[in-house]
């Protein structure tokens, strides 16, 4: 087949920079940890909340500035325990998550911290609050007639 | 098809085949069209690099 | 070479009729689609209240269904009929013509029941329709009509097809009808996928024949079919771009062996990437995400190829006409012409919705845009830009073709100002959903300003620029019903069906191309490769089927 020269010349520059994107995105997710959120860990639905770690909703502290954050999200809130979240500054939070009903999402805004919450299975997100403030923490994943109203906040200060 | 379509082919063909010569030896001017798709090229690098330093700085 | 014959006769009447109710259905779609839309952006923006008893997430699930489901499938199985009549023998045979009202009449049917299953709030689960969301049986089964509707039309096309080739041994399938064996082959593949979700998890489920279904299969069974199906919309764009567009200007195909390579590249590679769509799911692994990433990034190979044989045979023709300098070739397109004016300009929007669409398939990147508001404004970009804008140049030709009439000065100019006006609306609505998008702003989600936080105070400019926008674009949308109205009214005449030639006559096209066998095969091959794993995976999750909730 007769390809123009100066098209190959495109093709080789246009494949060499969807390799070097690739190559980015492959090493930084596998040499630096920055999977998408993956988990892999099935919970059962019908009795999650007398399920570990579900059965104990909230923060845990892990380390010094190292947090657990156990929540569900539900038609329609985010159920974080007692009270909403609060850590001090510099500090890395564990997010574990799942549903009791539908597929919701887990979102703050601002921030890298985007996942799928999904019924049956846990899923994880971490990030490390640099800064204070009351940070959203917002559903973007379409639940019912209520899901806008979904949100909680995690307080940083 | 008819015999004035299979005429006016042939016809056809010799004109194509001429051009062809022409092209076979020096390939058609296709400057523009390899500025244009750089262009693009570009475009697409500026706004992926764009989004991807976004990602690096919204990690924390 | 197929393409020279350029028979002055009239459209057979009754292919014409069959095309031309499927355009017509995929313009009231649009239509109703339109002004759901509409209602949209007003309410995300805080400016209206909707009436008592209809809900947003009603309106938007009418508006994905109407939109990404319907008008695009009628308008491709009309147009892409056309295609194969024109270039297949000149009509349609009687049980090719038969398979194609059956279709239509299941489609239209399913359309039908879905549309009435939304209105009445039974099936508000947007055109996802992701479980453990329940919707009415009847919703499901009328998704069953609506592809089992086009897989009849596949197959009539198939049919003439394979008559062709029996009646030709030995020639090479024109490159309308070689395309839209393709893009009916990739839709078939793919349909599949969401087939075996609905008849064997969701209609069984929703009926109470089984308590439990397993979510993320049900998942991955959607996507399976929800990336090919953006291909389905962009290849018949595609093939105006190749075979017509080159016509219309007055210039040649640049390359028909090329043409042909791309769309086998299509087939092979926009199927088993699903996963690109979940990104930020639990239950895939990485290794799994990425190696569906890189398969994506694959199939934006044919596209850079699209892009540079586009160039070509536009810079070809202007050269050949005495065009100077670097760029001299762009004033020699014939810009006052709408069949080339509007798909162009849907060529143009390819260049921002194609880098979208990297930056979203970008493995870990996605955290930044999924499920924001940039995702809404990429496929208003792909689809209800490019592919549309392409389907609305089309129309512009196609009803006179099928109906013997003749475009008019006027119908060209009422063509480019509906164009702009598209583009306009499109460039505000889609801009500022980018931006927001960037912002976290959340898709699929009614006004809420969060409680008066902050971050969502900021958002409100913007939903501010996308209700006007989104105003605009349905102004556009009264534009073009009012054209196609216009359309049938043109005086009586010829307008031609374009139909491009290839430019150099040594290419003809490997016979490997049309092995069907031999690809097919390599299509399942790698499905089985990005697939098995995976799905077992998702198979032996432990934690049981969920049962059905209504939340809305
Ligand atoms: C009058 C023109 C249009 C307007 C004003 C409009 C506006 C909108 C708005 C405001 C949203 C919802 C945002 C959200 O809450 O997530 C939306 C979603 C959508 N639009 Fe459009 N749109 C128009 C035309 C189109 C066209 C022509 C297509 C496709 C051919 C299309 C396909 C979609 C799809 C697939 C969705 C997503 C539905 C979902 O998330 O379930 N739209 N549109
Ligand atoms: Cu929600
Ligand atoms: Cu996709």
């Amino acid at each position: 087949m007769h390809i123009h020269k100066l098209e190959k010349i495109w093709l080789v520059f246009g494949i060499g920079m969807l390799g070097v994107f690739l190559l980015i995105l492959g090493i930084s997710t596998f040499s630096y940890g920055l999977e998408p959120p993956s988990a892999h860990q099935a919970v059962n639905m019908e009795n999650l909340y007398d399920t570990p770690p579900f059965d104990e909703l909230g923060l845990n502290k892990l380390n010094d500035k190292e947090y657990e954050a156990i929540l569900t999200a539900y038609v329609f809130g985010f159920n974080t325990g007692d009270e909403e979240f609060t850590v001090p500054v510099g500090s890395t939070v564990h997010f574990k998550a799942t549903s009791p009903d539908v597929v919701h999402g887990f979102e703050i805004p601002g921030t890298n911290a985007n996942m799928m919450v999904v019924p049956g299975i846990i899923n994880h997100v971490t990030y490390t609050f640099d800064e204070p403030g009351e940070y959203l923490i917002l559903c973007n994943e379409y639940c019912g007639v209520g899901h806008e109203i979904m949100q909680t906040t995690i307080t940083v200060k | 098809m008819s015999q004035t379509t299979e005429e006016m082919k042939t016809e056809k063909e010799v004109v194509r085949l001429k051009d062809n010569k022409k092209t076979k030896h020096e390939e058609v001017n296709l400057k523009g069209t390899f500025a244009s798709v750089m262009l693009l090229g570009g475009f697409l690098i500026i706004t992926w690099l764009a989004v991807f330093i976004l990602f690096l700085v919204r990690n924390g | 070479m197929n393409t020279v014959q350029q028979s002055e006769q009239a459209f057979d009447k009754k292919d014409s009729k069959l095309v031309i109710s499927h355009i017509i259905f995929a313009f009231v779609a649009l239509l109703i689609g339109g002004i759901a839309g509409l209602l949209q952006g007003l309410v995300r923006s805080d400016m209206i209240q909707l009436p008592a008893g209809i809900g947003y997430y009603q309106l938007l699930t009418a508006h994905g269904v109407l939109m990404a489901l319907i008008f695009t499938t009628f308008f491709i199985i009309g147009f892409l009929f056309s295609g194969m009549s024109k270039t297949l023998g000149g009509k349609l045979l009687p049980r090719a013509r038969t398979l194609g009202w059956l279709g239509f009449i299941h489609m239209g049917f399913g359309t039908l029941v879905a549309t009435v299953m939304i209105l009445l709030n039974k099936a508000t689960v947007l055109y996802t329709f992701y479980a453990p969301m329940q919707a009415s049986p009847f919703f499901y089964f009328a998704l069953v009509f609506v592809v089992v509707g086009t897989w009849m039309s596949a197959a009539g096309m198939i049919y003439q097809y394979r008559y062709w080739k029996k009646e030709h041994k030995g020639e090479t399938t024109p490159l309308t009808a070689y395309m839209s064996i393709i893009t009916m082959s990739l839709w078939v593949i793919a349909t599949l996928g969401v087939a075996v979700e609905v008849i064997f998890q969701l209609i069984p489920w929703s009926l109470g024949w089984v308590e439990g279904i397993n979510i993320m299969l049900s998942r991955t069974l959607f996507w399976y079919f929800g990336h090919p199906l953006v291909y389905f919309w962009l290849l018949p764009a595609y093939i105006c771009w190749y075979v017509m567009i080159p016509k219309i200007i007055g210039g040649k195909i640049f390359s028909d062996a090329l043409a042909r390579l791309s769309f086998i590249l299509f087939l092979l590679f926009s199927i088993p990437v699903g996963f690109h769509h979940q990104l930020m799911e639990p239950g895939i692994s990485p290794f799994w995400k990425f190696l569906q990433v890189v398969l994506t990034f694959l199939v934006v190979i044919p596209s850079l190829m699209t892009a540079f044989s586009l160039f070509a045979s536009f810079e070809i023709y202007g050269r050949s006409k005495g065009a100077k300098g670097l760029f001299g070739w762009f004033k020699y397109l014939p810009w006052k012409d709408i069949r080339f004016f509007a798909p162009f300009m849907g060529m143009l929007i390819f260049i921002p919705a194609g880098a979208g669409g990297l930056i979203n398939a970008s493995n870990q990147m996605n955290a930044v845009v999924h499920n924001t508001l940039f995702v809404t404004g990429h496929f208003h970009l792909t689809v209800a830009t490019s592919v549309t804008l392409t389907f609305f140049g089309i129309t512009y030709w196609l009803i006179p073709a099928m109906t013997g009439r003749k475009l008019t000065p006027k119908m060209h100019k009422l063509g480019r100002m509906q164009t702009w006006v598209w583009v306009a609306g499109m460039a505000m609505m889609s801009g500022a959903m980018h931006i927001v998008g960037l912002f976290g702003s959340p898709r699929r989600t009614a006004y809420s300003d969060y409680n008066g936080h902050p971050d969502a105070a900021a958002w409100e400019p913007y939903y501010i620029i996308m209700a006007v926008g989104g105003t605009v674009l349905f102004i556009a949308v009264l534009m073009m019903i009012y054209n196609l109205y216009k359309l049938f009214t043109l005086p009586k005449g010829y307008e031609e069906y374009p139909i491009g030639e290839v430019s150099d006559l040594a290419e003809k096209p490997p016979k490997l191309f049309e092995r069907w066998g031999f690809w097919v095969s390599i299509v399942v091959i790698l499905i089985l490769m990005a697939y098995t794993i995976p799905v077992i995976d998702i198979l032996n999750n432990p934690s049981g089927g969920s049962k059905g909730f209504v939340t809305w």
